[in-house]
Order: C-alpha cells, then sequence, then structure tokens
C-alpha cells in the first residue's frame, strides 16, 4: 500500500468522521444511526494506519492486494448500512400506515360527532 | 333512501354487522353497489374505506348513505382493508364482511356468508366462487393456474380443503377482525398467505358457494410485473409463516398487543 493511499484513506476518512460528528451536533442526524457510519470511519483508519493489520486480514480472507481488503470492508460496510436502513424504512412504512389508518378512522369518528351533535 | 342513510349513520348502534368496502377511484360503480347491498341486507352497516382516490369516491359513498373512511394518501388494498377492520374492532361490530368494490362480488350473496358466520362455528367464512356448481366464473389462464396452485398449497399445509384461497369476499367475526387488525396482517397482497396464518392463529375456516362475476377492469393489481412478485411474496410469506408459528400463537392470544380490544363474545348482548 503506498503512501498516497495511506494519506488518502486517513484523511478521508477523519473528514467523514468529523462530519458525521458535526451533523449529529446540528441534529441533523440522529444518534442512533450515526453509530453504524462512525464505527465505519474508524475502521477504515485503524486499517489505513495500522498496516499489519490490515496485512493479517488480507491473508485472512485470501485476497492479494491489501487495498482490495480496504475496498471490500467498504463494500460490506455500505451492504450493512443499506440493510439496516432497508429495516428502518419498513418499520416507517408500517408506522406510517398506521398513523394514516388512525388519522383516516378519527376524522370520520369526529365528523360523524359533529354532524349528529 | 337518503334520509334513512343518514339516520343509519346516527345510530350506529343499531347493528351488529359491518360491510368493509374499500375503493379506489370507484365514484362511478360504489352508489349503485351500496344501493344494492342496502336493499339486500337493511340491517347493516356499510362502511366504505377511500384509499386516497383522486376522483370523489368518498363524498359519493356518503350520498348512497354509506360511511366513508378516507385514507390521506393511497396505501393499497390490504392497508385500505385493514383500516375497515380497525374501525370495525373500535365500533365492535360483531360480525364484519369484506368485499370488493369494483362489483366482483355480488351482493346476493352476502347473506349466504353471514347466516354462515352466525352459526359460530367458524371464524372466518370464505366466498368461494368455484364451490357453486352454477358457477359461470371464467378468469383468465395464468391466473386459474395461481388459483390453482396456490390451493393446492393452502388445503396442504392447513389440512382443510379450501377451493378459493384468492377470494376477498369473507364474512369474519370478531376474533378474526382482530387479527386482521393486527400487525401481521399482511398490508400489501392479503391473500393465500392470510389463510394460512389464520389456520396458525387457532381461526376456523369455512367456505360457501358465492356468485363473482369476472371484474371488468382489474388492472391495478394483476398486470405487468405484478404477477411475477405476487407470486414471490406470496410463497415468501408463506415459507415465514410457517417459521413464526410459536410466537404467533402467544401473540393472538396475547390481546393487549391489539389496539381497540374489547372483549369478543357478547359485547351488546
Amino acid at each position: 500500500m503506498t503512501l498516497q493511499q495511506r494519506i488518502f484513506a486517513i484523511s478521508f476518512s477523519i473528514a467523514l468522521f468529523i462530519i458525521i460528528i458535526d451533523l449529529v451536533r446540528r441534529k441533523k442526524l440522529r444518534e442512533d444511526l450515526s453509530w453504524l457510519w462512525l464505527l465505519t470511519g474508524a475502521v477504515i483508519i485503524l486499517l489505513a494506519a495500522w498496516y499489519d493489520m490490515l496485512l493479517f486480514l488480507t491473508r485472512l480472507i485470501g485476497a492479494v492486494l491489501p487495498t482490495s481488503t480496504l475496498f471490500l470492508f467498504g463494500v460490506l460496510f455500505l451492504m450493512i448500512i443499506s440493510l439496516y436502513y432497508s429495516t428502518k424504512i419498513s418499520s416507517l412504512h408500517d408506522q406510517v400506515k398506521n398513523i394514516a389508518q388512525q388519522v383516516a378512522i378519527l376524522q370520520t369518528e369526529l365528523q360523524r360527532r359533529d354532524r349528529s351533535s | 333512501m337518503h334520509a334513512e342513510g343518514i339516520m343509519n349513520l346516527h345510530k350506529k348502534e343499531e347493528f351488529d354487522t359491518v360491510i368493509i368496502l374499500p375503493a379506489f377511484n370507484e365514484e362511478k360503480n360504489l352508489p349503485p353497489l351500496i344501493e344494492n347491498i342496502r336493499n339486500k341486507i337493511p340491517c347493516a352497516d356499510i362502511v366504505v374505506v377511500d384509499d386516497g382516490s383522486a376522483d370523489r369516491t368518498a363524498r359519493a359513498a356518503e350520498k348512497a348513505g354509506a360511511m366513508a373512511i378516507r385514507l390521506p394518501f393511497n396505501l393499497g388494498y390490504g392497508a385500505a382493508l385493514q383500516t375497515g377492520f380497525k374501525y370495525s374492532l373500535m365500533k365492535r361490530y360483531r360480525y364484519v364482511v369484506q368485499m370488493d368494490a369494483d362489483g366482483q362480488h355480488d351482493p346476493d350473496s352476502i347473506n349466504l356468508l353471514l347466516e354462515e358466520i352466525k352459526k359460530e362455528d367458524a371464524d372466518v367464512v370464505i366466498g368461494s366462487r368455484f364451490l357453486s356448481p352454477d358457477s359461470n366464473y371464467k378468469a383468465p389462464f395464468p391466473r386459474r393456474v395461481g388459483i390453482t396452485l396456490f390451493r393446492r398449497i393452502v388445503s396442504f399445509i392447513i389440512h382443510q380443503k379450501i377451493t378459493d384461497p384468492t377470494s376477498g369476499f369473507q364474512a369474519l367475526n370478531r376474533d378474526a377482525v382482530r387479527f386482521y387488525a393486527s400487525p401481521y396482517y399482511p398490508v400489501d397482497y392479503p391473500d393465500a398467505d392470510t389463510i394460512i396464518m389464520l389456520h396458525r392463529a387457532g381461526l376456523r375456516i369455512k367456505e360457501v358457494p358465492v356468485l363473482m362475476h369476472p371484474s371488468p377492469g382489474r388492472k391495478s393489481m394483476h398486470s405487468g410485473l405484478k404477477p411475477v412478485y405476487y407470486i414471490f411474496k406470496m410463497f415468501l410469506s408463506m415459507f415465514v409463516t410457517l417459521l413464526r408459528k410459536d410466537k404467533f400463537e402467544k401473540r393472538i392470544i396475547k390481546k393487549e398487543d391489539i389496539p381497540y380490544d374489547a372483549p369478543t363474545k357478547d359485547i351488546r348482548h
């Protein structure tokens, strides 16, 4: 892994880290969603800074180049994050459905009472 | 007729039966259908769930003397239907009939379903288009294949012969309605998988022959890639339903899980 690659990986993940924390600070990102991103950033920093760890992991998963290990973990994290978002969307979808149903029922009930009084 | 309709809205407590019609852009079809139902079954409330229609479905339903629940946006057939179930739980109806608003289900058959559910030996009475000897129902070929396939699977899994697992023409008692109002109800395409869920939840199912007409324009549900998704969804849904048996039965017994709960039997009498 060249020095350039390392510098790029480290600075990129540090920037990611700062952006995430700032987003949380400005209440644009909820804390419960930020942890996955922070973890992603932390792992990239760790792997880029600690070269032996990266080499060990590369051998462990049978990859040829250390950079592909980095990419692999990047892709894996993205997959996990999107799967996590899918579950979130499912539950949000359910909640929206329930709220819409409740609102519709309550509105009907309200109108009915208005009319009969 | 009109004044009577308004009266019924106010003296809701008189009836213990409700007919739920989920409707999406049925402004034209609804008034005659509601009129027809009203004539055939005078002792029932009619609730139309307007699934965020672009036309004046809700208004048309109210004018025809039905109750209209208007969803703020389009939620889909199953969720609209479930809205009706939640409403009937809140209103403590004893019996609920679900039918389609597009004229596919014949109002003449509602009484058959109601008679059967009132015998109290089944929680769900499914109207089957294939049971009656003079059935003239002709579905398109792919749909018939699908129905036959799911009929086999469902009958095999629940050890009971079900001839029309995809029928959306059903009568339910409170136990079944409570289940349908629960989070387990598959709101995108409630269909063959629902029957397996009902069976797993310990509810008793029965079939009665009903009359169905080929629906004039059913483009929304079975066109394009929808059948492929439909079959996939059905298999997945049935599979996971079989996987979660235990949790499921406990959930349905635990009544506080479901909102609008009230004692099931003998609410009114």
